[in-house]
């Protein structure tokens, strides 16, 4: 009979899952693996499998959202008027989603706190890789972001949502890098197949 | 029946695809464990959307 050890507690990285030990190993260093990279903390857990799993899934939904959106659907913007707060769910898939920042921190240097308007001597880096619109952005008016969603239609949305989606996703595998699977105990709940011999185990 | 062409359905398989695997693998650490709850998950996503659809479907024809 297997010994059931309970779901990782604050110093334990070993856990036991379906019947197979897992060496969570540095549990902090994974959950940032696996954040920085889909899968990554997973394939530093040598747990190949599914961090070969996360990596595609997550990374797929990624780059098929943002080519369908044309590459425009992924910036960060705080700026009056285009609050771009997909970009906090977006984030959540790690590297693929920083270029952003830099980005913004960019336009920001060309971009006026008073008007709220973008120079004209503003040039994007990486050939506008990830940059937010030119400024100002209003709902009412003809701008960039209009542009972007009459030249991709519903792809513009889709792609926002997909990249979205990869980013949330990928917090449930942070947090199946740090703790292991959410199938096994949270708190000292029991199971009816819990014996009390292997609580006591697990306690020592 | 839809007011939109059908292939934007297909915008759907990638997400279901995606969500059902990722769901499952946080679930269970064994593959074959994961592949079955990834099904489930796809089944039970797919049939709520589809009474989603039906309701809705349901209002567009009464009003």
């Amino acid at each position: 009979m297997t010994t059931k050890i309970p779901m990782a507690a604050k110093n334990e990285s070993l856990i036991e899952v379906d019947d197979r030990l897992i060496d969570l190993r540095n549990r902090p260093l994974a959950a940032l693996l696996a954040w920085l990279i889909p899968g990554a903390g997973h394939f530093y857990q040598r747990r190949h499998a599914k961090g070969t799993m996360y990596l595609v899934c997550i990374l797929s939904l990624w780059i098929i959202g943002f080519s369908i959106g044309g590459f425009h659907v992924v910036y960060a913007s705080r700026f009056a008027g285009d609050h771009r707060w997909h970009y906090y769910l977006q984030a959540g898939a790690g590297l693929v989603a920083l270029p952003a920042i830099i980005q913004t921190r960019h336009i920001n240097k060309f971009t006026s706190p008073k008007t709220g308007v973008t120079s004209e001597d503003y040039d994007p880096l990486w050939w506008g890789f990830m940059s937010p619109p030119h400024r100002p952005v209003a709902e009412e008016k003809t701008d960039e972001v209009s542009a972007w969603y009459a030249r991709h239609g519903a792809g513009y949305e889709m792609g926002t949502w997909y990249t979205m989606i990869a980013g949330l996703l990928n917090i449930l595998v942070i947090y199946d890098a740090y703790a292991g699977p959410l199938g096994i105990p949270i708190s000292g709940r029991k199971r009816p197949d819990d014996a009390p011999e292997s609580q006591e185990k697990s306690k020592s | 029946m839809l007011s939109i062409s059908p292939t934007y359905l297909l915008y759907y398989v990638p997400l279901l695809v995606a969500i059902s695997l990722v769901y499952g693998a946080t679930r269970h650490e064994d593959m074959r464990l994961v592949l079955r709850h990834a099904v489930y998950t796809a089944y039970w996503i797919t049939a709520f959307m589809g009474v989603i659809f039906l309701i809705i479907w349901v209002m567009g024809v009464l009003v």
